[in-house]
């Protein structure tokens, strides 16, 4: 049994024409923390969704601990918690109805105790209890991104997935969802996959950083490792700088 | 040159074919899925409660005022025909076939398409479009069984019902007009209503709600789940979900009346 709770081998998706993943190769270990950083467009949330079964990839494989899940039955998301980059709150339900969703539906929770446990974890999340009765559309972006990050978390899950979690925020709520995401993954001893092209946030959250360009796994390695790549890529993704090798369709 | 113009001829025809076929294709198994859950537990009973309020309850006025003067429009337009031939007792019977047959599943589907499939188009748009279906997805809950299914029970359960009420408000608007406007004996309008009554007549309106529900509902959910690119998408979903449904609406209104009522 290897020491990966992720791992991905060769793997394509097109669009049509669109080759998006070109033969990834990417694995994640128990309990680290790997940020996947790249250009809009370059299919970081197409692998995601790939890894998550919300995407068929055309082929190519993905095992998780070392069982492979495309084509497979077996419900892969009971392990699974994800915090989407809009947050993606159900509009209809209030917050705890929200944060307890998988604790109502998977394992049959009675209301009151749901309930009880989705104030706890928005506590940890830094929401006050009296959000709990709120719907979504009364919460500003960086308290959405706090409901959906408790949803992700409440069930203990053993892989969490964040997508641009950091997106659409002013750097200090950024700065504070980063806390709650290395805290919350953490407690958990959870293995996080996170897609994002916030350096800052990439920074902070991870063990190890790996580029998507083109299709693939250009560049992989620690936070050190990034600092002093000469990767031509990597160095011009890092400074932000429109000169270089990635060119950017206008 | 000629085999090039006959190629780009053909790649002109082929491909709406293409997609025709691909659409249908993709129709075909969300249909078949839809069905299949609807029969498979989890049951969201809460969620059919919501849904059948929502497209019942509420669309009460709508319906009623709709059958409401459809039926004093048929009064009105039978006693005008009619009385040319001195068939003027023949009201009442007109307006219990035309409403029970017709009007009131008709018309009551037409107006429960726009409200409650465009709705429904939305909603399920939204979610699609801000990942609220993948949210679910990731919480190992089923769409199908969590949006789908309790809108299509809400459909065929609620359709023959609130057509049942159109019947009731469609055959009074008629009383009204041929009582207080075509000065008909209220007694004999009655009487003429009760003998012309046919079990066949309402049950045939019946069965078709049921099928026009199932039409809505699985329109509005279809559209809707397929929506894409923002809220433009969901605005195209939205229009599509009604003019799909008001179109298959009409289409086996025709196919049920022959089954029914062809000699």
């Amino acid at each position: 049994m290897s020491d990966n709770k992720i791992e991905i081998r060769n793997l394509y998706k097109a669009f049509g024409k669109k080759k998006v993943l070109d033969g990834v190769d990417l694995e994640v270990k128990k309990g680290e923390s790997l940020v996947v950083i790249g250009g809009s467009g370059t299919g970081k949330s197409v692998l995601i969704k790939c890894i998550q079964g919300l995407l068929t990839p055309d082929s190519g494989s993905i095992k998780i601990d070392d069982e492979e899940t495309i084509g497979s039955k077996k419900n892969i998301h009971e392990k699974m918690g994800m915090l989407f980059q809009g947050a993606a709150l159900f509009d209809s339900l209030s917050v705890w109805e929200n944060v307890a969703f998988s604790l109502l539906e998977n394992k049959k929770m009675s209301r009151k105790d749901a309930k009880l446990e989705a104030i706890r974890v928005l506590r940890q999340v830094g929401l006050a209890p009296d959000v709990a009765d709120l719907s979504p559309a009364e919460l500003s972006g960086g308290m959405q991104k706090r409901v959906g990050l408790a949803r992700a978390v409440i069930s203990k899950p053993e892989i969490i997935f964040f997508d641009e979690p950091t997106t659409g925020l002013d750097p200090i709520m950024a700065d504070v969802i980063n806390d709650l995401i290395i805290e919350s993954a953490r407690g958990l001893g959870a293995t996080t996959l996170t897609i994002t092209h916030d350096m800052a946030s990439a920074r902070k959250i991870a063990d190890r950083i790996a580029m998507l360009y083109n299709g693939k796994i250009i560049w992989s390695g620690t936070v050190k490792d990034l600092e002093k790549t000469d990767n031509p890529y990597l160095r011009q993704f890092v400074s932000g700088s429109s000169q270089g090798p990635i060119t950017v369709e206008v | 040159m000629f085999n090039k113009a006959v190629e780009n001829f053909l790649q002109t025809l082929g491909r709406p074919l293409v997609n025709f076929l691909m659409n249908l294709g993709y129709f075909s198994q969300f249909v078949a899925r839809a069905v299949y859950n609807c029969f498979m537990p989890p049951f969201y009973f809460k969620l059919f409660g919501k849904q059948f309020l929502n497209m019942g309850f509420y669309s009460l006025p709508v319906v009623g005022l709709t059958t409401l003067f459809a039926g004093m429009v048929i009064a009105i337009q039978t006693y005008s025909g009619f009385s040319k031939y001195g068939a003027e007792s023949a009201v009442a019977t007109v307006v219990l076939i035309s409403v029970t047959r017709e009007l009131a599943p008709v018309l009551s589907a037409l107006m429960v398409a726009g409200r409650i499939g465009a709705a429904m188009a939305a909603e399920i748009g939204t979610m699609r479009v801000t990942e609220q279906i993948d949210a679910l997805i990731t919480l190992s809950a089923n769409p199908f069984r969590y949006l789908i299914a309790p809108r299509l029970w809400a459909g065929v359960v609620v359709m023959p019902l609130l057509v049942l009420f159109g019947d009731i408000i469609g055959i009074f608007g008629g009383y009204v007009v041929g009582v207080y406007k075509l000065d008909f004996n209220p007694a004999n309008y009655i009487n003429a209503t009760m003998q012309s009554l046919q079990a066949i007549d309402v049950i045939s309106g019946m069965v078709k709600a049921g099928v026009f529900g199932f039409i809505i509902s699985m329109m509005g959910c279809y559209h809707g789940y397929r929506s894409k690119g923002g809220a433009q998408g969901v605005g195209e979903a939205t229009t599509n979900a009604v003019v799909a449904s008001s179109i298959l609406i009409l289409i086996f209104n025709y196919l049920l009346t022959e089954v029914f009522f062809a000699r």
